[in-house]
């Protein structure tokens, strides 16, 4: 009699909590293979901290990249972006051509700023860690982004990335130290399946 | 008027005269070399600090001196001068006194209203807070132009200063250039043997 009374109650205890977990349950990256190409709507943001508070937050609006999730085996997954220093976007127009300058990113002889995925490494259901080269002004180095997925469905994929680049390892460490080393980047990816 | 003192400057106050004097003489070049077209943009970041934080050296400097003027009084022009040089020698004086505080001033003006919103780190060390002025493109452009104008006063009025000084000391033989060159005797003497005045 008792446990049917137990039996019964994890039952209807089921009932509730399953549906809930199904629906709160984090995608997983395995779930999402295909190979996508960076969508426009995507947001390419970074900041530089200066001292005394505040700094400055700016996009880029030109860009473009392509990536393959490998669903059977994550870290065979591989990403490529480039983006154009040409289209950084500041609150302030002197300010982004002093970025565009040869104090910063000489967009006119660098037009370009390139990642190469070298490495993925799944650290979590819904989480990712990309190791990559990252060319700017002829210069390469290795750098580091966490990825989180975000939502999936047939067509689209969303992630949102973020990784912090010392700018001096490109020879843009112009300004410091009012301005800090240390370029923030927070990246809300969009990809369309192709 | 104050009360004048005539023994001459002392070394504090020869000190801070050719300090502001040679500060001054590099922030205008510095200002030329910064807004010079075509110019490096990394070097011109580079001077753009540079040129804050002198200015605000010269600034200090200048509230310094005008502390010295008000608690020791101005010392009394030079005897041999007539009473329209005397007029115009005080006037020049306190008119150089007064933009040695409005230029710098202006040019924090400048600083604290720029929409660039750049920190003044004051050579690196501490950072300066900005004016307690609204940033708009109006205001900077307001202040530059206020921190320009005094600017050039300043230079014509030091040119001023140093011809009518070299034109004393070389033409009329008198001793204004050598007073701020040499300190005062330590105790009041009597005028001091200067061949110039033997005309």
């Amino acid at each position: 009699m008792r446990h049917v009374a137990l039996m019964v109650a994890s039952l209807a205890l089921g009932q509730i909590l399953l549906p809930l977990a199904a629906f709160s349950k984090a995608p997983a990256l395995s779930q999402a293979a295909g190979t996508y190409e960076v969508s426009g709507t995507s947001q390419i943001r970074f900041s530089v901290d200066q001292i005394g508070g505040g700094g400055i937050n700016g996009r880029f609006t030109k860009f473009s990249g392509r990536f393959r999730i490998d669903g059977r085996r994550i870290d065979a997954s591989t990403i490529s972006f480039t983006l154009y220093p040409q289209s950084v976007s500041t609150q302030e127009r002197r300010m982004e051509d002093f970025l565009r300058s040869s104090a910063v990113f000489d967009a006119d002889a660098y037009p370009t700023v390139t990642f190469r995925s070298t490495a993925v490494r799944q650290t979590g259901d819904d989480t990712a860690v990309v190791d990559g080269m990252l060319t700017a002004r002829g210069i390469t180095h290795r750098e580091q982004f966490s990825v989180r997925l975000q939502g999936f469905n047939r067509n689209d994929i969303a992630f949102n990335v973020t990784g912090n680049v010392y700018r001096s390892r490109y020879r843009m460490d112009v300004g410091t130290p009012i301005y800090l080393n240390v370029v923030k980047f927070d990246m809300d990816i969009r990809g369309v399946r192709q | 008027m104050r009360k004048q003192r005539d023994d001459g400057y002392g070394i504090v106050a020869i000190c801070l005269h050719w300090l502001i004097a040679a500060l001054v003489l590099g922030l205008v070049a510095l200002g030329f070399a910064m807004r010079r077209a075509g110019i490096d943009p990394a070097l011109q970041f580079s001077l753009y600090q540079w040129h804050k934080s002198f200015g605000l050296l010269a600034l200090s400097l200048a509230g310094l001196r005008l502390l010295l003027w008000l608690a020791a009084g101005r010392v009394a022009p030079d005897p041999d001068l007539g009473i329209i040089e005397r007029r115009a020698s005080t006037a020049t004086h306190l008119l150089l006194g007064l933009l040695c505080l409005l230029v710098p001033l202006a040019g924090w003006a400048v600083a604290s209203t720029t929409t660039l919103n750049i920190p003044t780190f004051l050579f690196n060390i501490v950072v300066i807070p900005p004016l307690p002025m609204a940033r708009s493109v109006d205001a900077e452009g307001f202040w530059s132009w206020v921190h320009a104008t005094t600017a050039y006063t300043l230079l014509g009025l030091a040119a001023l200063h140093s011809a009518a000084a070299l034109f004393h000391h070389l033409v009329r033989r008198e001793g204004v250039l050598m007073r701020m060159l040499r300190r005062r005797a330590v105790e009041p003497a009597p005028p001091p043997a200067n061949e110039g005045r033997e005309r």
